[in-house]
């Protein structure tokens, strides 16, 4: 199975499991461990790859939420994630799959442009989020945010489903998409 | 206590001349901002003594107070050995050491290590050889003893100036030396080891990073992390690496690309470009940048061969 698909699998009882992918492996683990610091009804799992495809023969979850994590100071994070998002299907860019952008604050380290990012994001359809993932109060409010991302892409949240979710946060974030 | 004689009174001031200009040298060669911290590791002046001292003064007026000091609590030549090897720990990183391994030889038991006999026998062994020598111990970490040896010849005194050290980790084979002089006294130091033996091996370190404490978290790419962390050890080790602060490599090179054609593949004459690293410490830098995904494992073998080579300015031309 190297493509991942939304829906091949059933999910498990009050289970919501995240996808983060990217190579910067300290960041990711520090992200993981905010989100699993939040209080939450549902039982979360989260996922670390360096890239995608995943690895094959092994039995994981359904996963809820992709989040792709680009660092803006590495144009090998950016490369890839550009390579991993060919592993994924379609039907997962229907509000299950976000990304990160991490390392803006620091515009001088910088060697990709916000821009680029952003059309990347645009392409996909998907939503793009800036967090310096470095400071910890940043990435715990990040952490709340994609929690409560999770709990609504894993179906938890009654009445607000991810194509609801990701047709809200196209209309109020990305306004002036059309200029680019 | 003997009575003294004015032969005695006149060879104990001499003394005092050449270790007070001991004391003189070394002190001075502690920078201020090291100077009390050293002070207080020796732990020779008391803290009311060091209260009575102007830290704020010009360096050799201070110097001056401090050797005032030392003569008046009758400082000897080991006090400042002992002070020697305080500086040269806090400054290990500046001297060049060689390691040594010392096997067993056939039929050699396994003795019981005690340090005190060490040292005893150790410097018996040395004032046996060679009766100018001035030989100082101070214990360290992890069953580690530094030794100070400066050398005399037969006529004439220790050299106090140039001393060789040595660092020896009791429950392992290995000695670490640094000389300031011809490497000509080392077989002596051989041979003084030579009673002394371990086989017990190196503890091993290894650099791990904490995978996973979480159960919640799962690390799809273990096997690639798990290659990655042999790679890197592999090629930089379990210790730290020596502390390097900047590399730099001058290109003169054609263009070379994957595309086809461009301007700069037309080019004949060499592209000239310098590409300079920087860092408190580059090679730790460098040793993490797989580790923390910023980099593929293995690394350009132009970055990892700093060491085996020894170079940091290199230049690279086509062949």
């Amino acid at each position: 199975m190297s493509v991942l698909r939304p829906l091949d699998k059933l999910p498990g009882l009050n289970t919501a499991t995240i996808l983060l992918v990217g190579t910067e492996d300290v960041l990711l683990q520090q992200l993981a461990e905010a989100m699993l610091k939040e209080d939450c009804t549902s039982e979360l799992k989260v996922h670390l790859a360096k890239s995608l495809p995943l690895p094959s023969n092994v039995n994981r979850p359904r996963i809820d939420l992709i989040v792709f994590v680009v660092n803006l100071h590495s144009k090998h994070s950016l490369r890839n994630v550009e390579e991993s998002l060919h592993h994924v299907d379609a039907a997962f860019f229907l509000g299950k799959v976000s990304f990160l952008a991490t390392g803006a604050g620091r515009e001088s380290h910088c060697s990709i442009h916000r821009n680029t990012v952003m059309k990347l994001a645009h392409t996909y359809r998907s939503p793009l989020l800036f967090c310096d993932l470095e400071i910890e109060d940043f990435r715990a409010t990040m952490a709340q945010r994609l929690v409560r991302m999770l709990q609504i892409c894993a179906g938890h949240v009654p009445s607000v489903s991810a194509l609801n979710l990701l047709s809200l946060l196209q209309n109020s974030e990305n306004p002036s998409l059309e200029d680019l | 206590m003997r009575s003294e004689t004015a032969g005695d009174v006149v060879r104990a001031k001499e003394m005092d001349e050449t270790v007070s200009e001991f004391f003189r040298r070394t002190i001075l060669k502690i920078p201020l901002t090291e100077m009390m911290t050293i002070l207080k590791t020796w732990n020779f002046l008391s803290e009311n003594q060091l209260q009575t001292v102007n830290f704020r003064q010009r360096k050799e007026s201070l110097v001056q107070d401090l050797v005032l000091l030392c003569e008046e609590n009758r400082a000897s030549l080991n006090d400042a050995a002992l002070l020697d090897i305080i500086y040269t720990q806090f400054h290990r990183h500046q001297k060049v050491w060689d390691v040594f391994q010392m096997s067993k030889g056939p039929g050699e038991d396994t003795d019981l290590f005690d340090m005190e006999q060490f040292k005893s026998s150790f410097k018996k062994i040395l004032k046996r050889a060679l009766k100018n020598v001035t030989v100082s111990f101070r214990d360290a970490e992890e069953n580690a003893v530094w030794i100070r040896i400066a050398w005399g010849t037969q006529y004439g005194k220790p050299n106090q100036y140039k001393p060789a050290y040595v660092v020896y980790y009791s429950q392992t084979p290995y000695a670490f030396t640094s000389s300031s002089q011809l490497k000509s006294n080392l077989p002596l130091l051989g041979q003084t080891f030579e009673t002394h033996n371990s086989t017990t091996p190196l503890q091993e370190r290894s650099l791990g990073l904490d995978i996973n404490m979480d159960s919640r978290i799962i690390h799809e790419n273990k096997t690639e992390k798990e290659r990655v962390q042999r790679v890197t050890q592999e090629i930089f080790g379990d210790y730290p690496q020596p502390r390097l602060e900047f590399a730099q490599y001058k290109l003169e090179t054609k263009f070379k690309s994957d595309l086809n054609g461009g301007i700069l593949a037309e080019r004949e004459e060499p592209l000239r470009c310098l590409v300079k690293f920087s860092s408190p410490h580059l090679l730790e830098a460098l040793k993490s940048l797989a580790p923390a995904g910023i980099a593929d494992a293995p690394l350009s073998p132009l970055l990892t061969c700093i060491p085996n080579k020894g170079m940091n300015y290199f230049k690279i031309r086509d062949k």
